[in-house]
């Protein structure tokens, strides 16, 4: 462990340290392209919010000189005493999560990186586009700081590249392009934006509708090319050659260029590899296998994010938590081992007591006390109501200050407690935890921020942010005289989950929380589990899926911890997080039958079925032996029949898909044509394929499988939108039309099979939704809470989702996510409740009309309707509620209170702003 | 130019976004002006229109809300 050389227990991320160091020093973290200072944090929001010293620049660690920092820092937290340590953990299972590494300055220098200070690598733009970036997010051009004019992305530098080994692609380029290009447009609209790509792979959900998005509403254009080079051009500008679709080459000027640079194995990709005995693949990313998607080639090492391959935000998020799921169930022997619970005193019991408020006013160091006059504040709060004590403190948030806070809550029977400090953020749960160790309700605390948001902000305004602080001081003893003891609740869980769809989500979601050692109940609607698996025949890697399925659903059935319910469905659940109940019907024979199971927790893994379209490429679909879809292909490959390769065949992209029937990719149809392609010439090398495709999304290591399927004389041509291909029936044959961009002309074909690739729908979603009152996109599949950061969770508190009902995806991704929602699903398992914060809403019921409004609002299902006394009456179900407070500003008769929120609170905030300052 | 309009401007912050925010817009150092007095929420959806109307019969010029 490297020494920071600051006490992070001591540091209270003030910067004052940074203003006096003497040294300058290249800003890594902005990508180099701004200076900082040896002692520095990374960015604002870095966690721990601590600063560090950089050994290699720090004028005391070099040159044993300086030490100016030392004196600086009022709390003492700089210590150059601090020594390399080695630590050692006895663990069970280790997660590597490294990251991903830079594609080399070489691949760039075509492009002349490195020799035009106006052409960056999409990282580095990234950071200049960043508000806490070097020119506070304008766009400059690094080598004048002029507003460029026009600006060009040039994809796949460092991927789709046999020239520096990366065969693959980086999945992740083309999406962050346009998130660059229209966070660019943004800052300046002026701005004239091309991307050049070779195929657009916005693969992920709804990721298509974002480059609709820069497209029509932010006006960047998108051109097919390949870029051939960029060269200094005239005095300041930049020359891009580029060949198009048609075998042109063209050369046009731009202001800027960004590189959009792929994912390499990170650096160090090698030594973990040596250091831990792990397998690589060939491109130096861990080595893993399709069913198993994140254990590498040593049993109990697991990887997660862009070392198991490069991947997106959402991917590197459902993998942590998979990841961490599967070691939670290699270790559950030792769960609730290790630590030890808090204890705190009884609490003092307020009732009947006279309001007794405390006011304390810190100083922060300088970081208050240098703008903000705290000794007049602290002065002002004297007289104000119920205010008993009040002080001024050099550091409130200090250990020492704790104990002074416990003593004079004590010593002045103190039964409300302001502190004007920093951000309720940050330090709220400080301080109620010292409130609670000092035998008070933590709810009997209010904070007021009078540095981030008062002497941060107006550093140069002392008059005014004295008064600001003054002003919301008054506003929160306002509040702290109406404040009340909240109880803390805690809501016991049903230890048992209930998993719908018994495809490969459903069952691996269900073994993965039978290892944890939960039950689990596994509905299945068909006789038969094992879902699409069962048609799908092998992977795009060429790995038989059969076996696989066999062994993972005879697992199931063996485990004593998963009950495996067949040809049934869910028809009503009631209940909340940890307290469900649902009745489902189960085909018996001729009859049908109803089962009531109890659970805690819910994961959807309903599927999906590949779609059948009505309209494709525009026309209604002509019905032909002829015409089949992919899926039907394979099948027939996998068959008996002699002839099964057929010796011509037209592949069709997105029939159905994107603008057809459908209005999104569906993400597997590429490498499902790639993978058929690959199997025709491996039967029949003779046979001829073509692939008619819009933009060819082989993301990821099946890049290489679509390089092998040229290489082996698969035909791939691309089609335009306002230009698709045309399929007639003629006579016994069918014939299908299109224009070749690269012959320039309209061919026309009699293949012996045109294999559609027709995308995929959801399953069962819409009704599900209506049940569970859960969420789904305009396309059906269900909308997880929050796309990027909670994947695998839905809005309701204990509905979690994985595999085809959430969106399309290829079996890996699939296997991925259920392993996730069965890890985020076993967490009130394991915790056996679940803790409700003390400011969710109450309904007072003698108030309550029953009229249904709040229940109809509430986004989290928090709010049901209960009969009480025969009449209607809303109550909160606290384990689902978030606090929002939609429910009680609806409420028509106020009959709705938030805990800390209330409205008696909130007037008298209101009216206390509207009393000036006298003095 | 001591008569120029200082207007008084109430917030609701929302706890999750604005008030962060607004944190981080201390933590970056970013000026604004000191005339605005905010009041957290835990959402947006907690500002009864009542508060909004409150707040402009106890005298503030302007009622700003971010969530």
């Amino acid at each position: 462990m490297r020494p920071r050389f600051i006490d992070a227990d001591k540091c209270t991320a003030c910067g004052l340290c940074t203003t006096y160091c003497p040294r300058h020093l290249q800003d890594t973290f902005n990508e180099g392209l701004n200076l900082t200072r040896p002692i520095h944090i990374d960015y604002p929001q870095a966690v721990p919010a601590t600063y560090y010293i950089d050994p290699a620049a720090c004028l005391h660690v070099t040159e044993d000189t300086c030490q100016i920092c030392v004196p600086v820092c009022r709390s003492h937290a700089i210590n150059f005493n601090q020594k390399p340590k080695v630590k050692k953990i006895a663990v069970g299972a280790v997660v590597l999560a490294p990251g991903f590494g830079k594609v080399p300055d070489s691949t760039l220098a075509k492009y002349s990186y490195g020799v035009h200070a106006d052409v960056l690598t999409s990282l580095e733009f990234e950071r200049l586009l960043n508000p806490s970036g070097p020119y506070q997010g304008n766009v400059l051009c690094l080598s004048d700081q002029r507003h460029p004019k026009s600006l060009a992305f040039i994809q796949c530098v460092g991927s789709r590249d046999l020239g520096c080994g990366n065969g693959y692609c980086s999945s992740v380029c083309c999406m962050y392009a346009i998130k660059e290009a229209m966070v660019a447009k943004e800052h300046d609209p002026e701005l004239d934006i091309i991307i050049f790509y070779m195929d657009m792979r916005t693969q992920g959900k709804d990721f298509d509708a974002a480059r609709k998005r820069a497209e029509e509403q932010f006006g960047i254009k998108f051109v097919r090319a390949k870029v051939a080079g960029v060269t200094p051009w005239g005095a300041k500008g930049l020359r891009l050659t580029y060949s198009t679709m048609d075998g042109r080459h063209r050369f046009d000027p731009f202001d800027m260029v960004v590189l959009s640079v792929g994912l390499d194995a990170p650096k160090d990709a090698r030594k973990i590899s040596k250091l831990l005995d792990v397998e690589l693949n060939k491109f130096d990313f861990c080595r893993t296998d399709p069913f198993h998607p994140l254990n590498s080639s040593q049993p109990g090492i697991y990887v997660a994010g862009a070392f198991q391959g490069p991947c997106d935000i959402p991917e590197s998020v459902t993998q942590s938590s998979a990841a961490a799921g599967i070691a939670a169930g290699l270790l559950k022997k030792q769960r609730g081992k290790g630590y030890v619970v808090k204890s705190y005193p009884a609490e003092h019991d307020i009732t009947g007591e006279d309001i007794r408020i405390g006011v304390f006013t810190c100083h922060c160091g300088i970081n208050i006390g240098g703008v903000v006059d705290v000794p007049r504040v602290d002065k002002y709060t004297d007289g104000m109501e119920n205010v008993v004590y009040h002080s001024e403190s050099m550091y409130s948030c200090s250990q020492d200050a704790q104990e002074m806070l416990k003593k004079t809550i004590k010593e002045h029977n103190l039964n409300r407690v302001v502190i004007a400090a920093c951000s309720p953020r940050t330090h709220e749960p400080l301080f109620q935890e010292t409130l609670k160790d000092a035998g008070l309700n933590r709810s009997l605390f209010e904070m007021v921020n009078i540095r981030d948001q008062c002497s941060w902000v107006h550093a140069n305004e002392p008059e005014a942010a004295t008064e600001k602080s003054m002003d919301l001081i008054r506003m929160a003893v306002a509040k702290a005289n109406r404040i009340q003891p909240l109880a803390e609740q805690t809501v016991p869980v049903t230890d048992k989950a209930l998993v719908l769809g018994g495809g490969v989500a459903g069952l691996t979601a269900a073994l993965t929380l039978a290892e944890q050692g939960f039950h689990c109940t596994l509905v299945e609607k068909e006789a038969e589990l094992g879902g699409n698996l069962l048609v799908i025949k092998q992977t795009i890697e060429g790995v038989g899926t059969a076996a696989t399925l066999k062994k993972l659903i005879s697992r199931v059935k063996s485990s004593a911890l998963i009950e495996v319910i067949t040809k049934a469905e869910l028809i009503t659940i009631n209940g909340f997080v940890g307290n469900f109940s649902s009745v489902l019907k189960v085909q018996e024979g001729k009859k049908t039958a109803e089962h009531t199971i109890d659970h805690g927790v819910i994961i959807l893994a309903t599927g999906g079925r590949e779609h059948k379209p009505a309209q494709v490429l525009g026309q209604e679909l002509v019905k032909s032996k002829q015409i089949i879809t992919q899926q039907e292909l394979e099948t027939r490959l996998f068959g008996k029949a002699k002839k099964r390769a057929p010796s011509s065949v037209v592949m069709v992209q997105c029939a159905g898909s994107r603008g057809d029937d459908l209005n999104y990719c569906s993400k597997v149809c590429c490498n499902h044509a790639v993978k058929n392609a690959l199997h025709i010439k491996e039967i029949n090398p003779e046979s001829q394929v073509f692939v008619l495709y819009r933009d060819l999304r082989t993301y990821g290591y099946a890049e290489e499988k679509y390089q092998q399927a040229r290489e082996k004389g698969v035909v791939f041509i691309p089609y335009e939108v306002d230009n698709k291909p045309r399929i007639t029936k003629k006579g016994q044959k069918v014939e299908i039309s299109f224009h070749d961009p690269l012959l320039q002309e309209d061919v026309v074909m009699q293949p012996e099979v045109i294999a559609l690739s027709v995308g995929i729908v959801p399953q069962g979603t819409e009704a599900l939704s209506k049940l569970l009152k859960v969420p789904v996109t305009e396309h059906k599949f269900f909308m997880e809470a929050h796309v990027k950061l909670r994947p695998v969770e839905m809005p309701v508190a204990g509905v979690y989702v994985c595999g085809l009902a959430h969106s399309p995806k290829p079996l890996n991704e699939t296997i991925v996510q259920a392993q996730a929602a069965a890890a985020k699903a076993a967490m009130p398992l394991v915790k056996g409740s679940v803790s409700v914060e003390p400011i969710v809403s109450h309904v007072d019921q003698e108030a309550c009309i029953g009229c249904g409004l709040c229940a109809s609002l509430c986004p989290y299902q928090a709010i049901q309707i209960i009969k009480v006394d025969k009449k209607r009456k809303a109550e909160t179900i606290v384990a689902s509620c978030k606090a929002c407070g939609i429910c009680a500003s609806h409420c028509p008769t106020f009959a709705i209170s938030m805990g800390g929120f209330t409205n008696e609170q909130i007037i008298a905030q209101i009216e206390a702003f509207g009393n000036s300052i006298e003095e | 130019m001591t008569d120029e309009f200082n207007p008084k401007i109430l917030g609701f912050l929302c706890n999750w976004c604005c008030y962060a925010a607004a944190d981080a817009a201390g933590v970056s150092r970013y000026q604004y002006p000191p005339n605005l007095r905010t009041i957290r929420v835990m959402c947006t959806g907690r500002v009864d229109a009542a508060f909004i109307l409150r707040g402009f019969v106890e005298g503030a010029d302007a009622i700003f809300t971010g969530g």
